[in-house]
């Protein structure tokens, strides 16, 4: 791209890396289309002024601003966790009680995953390594009264945060995005304003499905913003870029990896950078 | 959201019916349709292009242009064509119902050694549970055994998957387990181990007399050199007789990269495509079966035991399509 003059077979080639990228092809055509007008301006004239004025379009999508973590004025800071089954729940769930803990945050979890088999032995064995404690319940149970129990508990111990875990569901499920609603709802309840976060957990290999994921999840639950897990792969995880488009979602971290430490904010210019990389 | 393809060549056709004659030009416009299609669908970029191509080969040969419905024969060719790259239609009867294939051909004598393999969180554990249903149906004994050292509770998840399918699902075949708890470490410190506890395996296996043996493995990318190696450490020395390539059918245009490098690394003889009971169209199936080239062997369906069923291409290709 860079040290080219801009053609309109370099304009596709834009197009196709994109596309590459999961971002998907309606929001490539229209940056393609946004590329075209500018060379048709002659504002656009080689590929390294393409190559910027994309990167500054992309990066633009994700201001400063919403990439931080909302904590409560007072009492316990409530994030609720979900997403697909398998996207990386539980282990963002480690990282981000890591990363609150080095903030020096006393941190409680909530196993509200009473479904899926060794769900609640996998967050325990998290919780044994970090040193924090775990609200759990029946293997079966119900997972909404898992949460009330865990908020009393947050309030009653004075903990700075409570991180929710839940079960994967597809969105598709109705029942189960239902029942995803009833938990944001009772620890509402029992913390007003709660849960401050919901964090919605992406696989970086997310394709267009994506977009749906993202919009069912925010109906059931308001998501507040995005982890994109698995960015450590060779996945671009450009989906978050369509799903800022169509949902106006933040992404608020990425997973680079499987231990507690790897973990990162989300910085847009390096994330826009290793979307085109060959 | 997701345009359906049907309806946009009905959309190109009217545009096209109020003219005399269809050109080589229309049907090639037609073809940005599908492609657009596909792209939607999470087929891979360079696999639509070539798609496209062939089609619109097979398309102008066959004369479209003169049809008397030329936008039904266009959705026609483009849907047998997705078919011939799924793997192909199924074998029919007389009666034209599906012949019953056997998608796992069974070693006498056993036990016949099934690997899974895939990326973190594909589906392997929870379809190695269900593959052991579907063979305990079949009056199969299957040992489970849990070669992944390093997920947080993954072998206490096999087991808990091992113990329901013998006590839940119906059938005279045994379900065992085989697992080492104790050689779990935290990452990046069990790496090797798993060939220790596969060979373990293999053994207690021919002792218990188990007809198969499904070696559950640790999640990985495939851009991880140093578990793709052990991984393929693993497969020596057992030497399975099948290699399944567990991929989430939701994944994008990176499912090439990932299923290229398994396929490089353990040459594999299928793949598990899971969470198709999702709203996802599922194009990368066909990105993966042109690379690995060999056949799909299951869908994940659900995230229940029984919730696993044979591959048939011509659904997959409608559902690609939209239609
Ligand atoms: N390489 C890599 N692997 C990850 C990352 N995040 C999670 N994983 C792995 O992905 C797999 C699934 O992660 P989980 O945290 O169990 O996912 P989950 O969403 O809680 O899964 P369910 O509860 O079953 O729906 C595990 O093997 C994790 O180690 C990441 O950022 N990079
Ligand atoms: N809806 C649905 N969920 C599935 C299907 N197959 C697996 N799952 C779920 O996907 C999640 C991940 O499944 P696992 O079997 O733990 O995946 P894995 O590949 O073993 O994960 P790692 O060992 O961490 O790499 C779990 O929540 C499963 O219940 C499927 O076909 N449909
Ligand atoms: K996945
Ligand atoms: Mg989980
Ligand atoms: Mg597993």
């Amino acid at each position: 791209l860079v040290g080219k003059a801009l053609s309109a077979e370099l304009i596709r080639e834009i197009e196709k890396l994109l596309i590459q990228a999961d971002v998907g092809v309606k929001t490539a055509i229209e940056l393609r289309k946004d590329i075209q007008a500018g060379w048709e301006r002659s504002e656009i004239t080689t590929g390294t002024d393409a190559w910027e004025f994309l990167k500054s379009q992309l990066i633009a999508y994700f201001p400063d601003e919403d990439r931080q973590i909302h904590f409560a004025e007072s009492g316990p800071t409530v994030i609720l966790v979900a997403g697909i089954n398998g996207a990386g729940k539980t282990t963002s769930i480690a990282k981000i009680t890591k990363s609150l803990r080095d903030e020096g945050k006393t941190v409680l979890l909530a196993a509200c995953d009473t479904f899926r088999a060794a769900a609640v032995e996998q967050l325990e064995i998290w919780s044994d390594r970090l040193g924090v404690e775990v609200v759990k319940g029946k293997q079966g149970g119900d997972p909404a009264a898992v949460a009330f129990d865990a908020a009393d508990a947050a309030v009653a111990r004075g903990v700075d945060c409570l991180v929710i875990d839940t079960a994967g569901r597809l969105h598709t499920q109705e029942h189960l995005m239902r029942q995803l609603t009833k938990i944001k709802n009772v620890v509402g309840k029992k913390i007003p304003g709660a849960p401050h976060e919901t964090i919605l957990v992406i696989d970086a290999t997310t394709g267009q499905n994506g977009i749906n994921q993202a919009k069912i999840f925010t109906q059931a639950s308001d998501v507040s913003g995005i982890f994109l897990s698995k960015l450590d792969g060779s996945a671009r995880g450009g989906i978050v870029i369509a799903i800022r488009e169509e949902l106006n979602l933040p992404v608020k971290f990425i997973g680079v990896g499987e231990t507690p430490d790897d973990v990162q904010p989300f910085d847009p210019p390096s994330f826009v950078e290793a979307m085109f990389v060959e | 959201m997701l345009g359906n393809l049907s309806e946009k060549f009905e959309g190109v056709m009217r545009k096209l019916s109020g003219q005399a004659t269809i050109s080589e030009g229309n049907v090639r416009e037609s073809m940005d349709e599908v492609r657009e299609a596909l792209l939607e669908a999470d087929v891979h970029y360079e696999v639509a292009e070539a798609f496209c191509e062939t089609v619109l080969t097979e398309a102008l040969g066959e004369s479209v242009l003169k049809s008397v419905e030329p936008g039904q024969q266009m959705i026609k060719i483009v849907h047998d064509e997705l078919v011939k790259l799924l793997g192909g239609e199924e074998a029919m009867d007389d009666e034209g119902r599906p012949i019953e294939r056997e998608p796992i051909m069974y070693v006498q004598p056993g036990p016949t050694i099934i690997m899974m393999s895939g990326l973190q969180g594909s589906g392997k554990t929870t379809t190695c549970g269900k593959l052991a249903g579907y063979m305990k149906k079949r009056g199969k004994n299957v040992m489970l055994a849990a070669c992944d050292l390093q997920r947080p509770a993954a072998v206490t998840q096999l087991e808990v998957l091992a113990n329901q399918v013998e006590q839940e699902v119906e059938g005279s075949g045994k379900v065992m387990f085989h697992g080492e708890p104790e050689k779990c470490a935290e990452y990046g410190q069990a790496v090797g181990v798993a060939v220790q506890v596969a060979n373990r395996a293999l053994e207690s296996a021919k002792l218990q007399g188990a007809d198969v043996l499904i070696l559950d493995t640790a999640g990985r990318l495939h851009v991880n050199d140093e578990l793709m190696g052990e991984l393929r450490q693993v497969s020596n020395a057992v030497n399975p007789h099948q290699i399944y390539l567990v991929i989430d059918a939701m994944t994008g245009q990176d499912a090439v990269n990932s299923a290229k490098a398994f396929h490089a690394q353990l040459e594999l003889d299928g793949v598990v495509l899971t969470k198709f009971d999702s709203d996802t169209r599922g194009g990368a199936a066909l990105t993966v079966k042109k690379i690995v080239g060999e056949p799909i062997k299951f869908i994940g369906v659900g995230e229940k035991l029984d919730a696993l069923e044979e591959f048939h291409a011509s659904r997959i290709a409608s559902r690609i399509l939209g239609m």
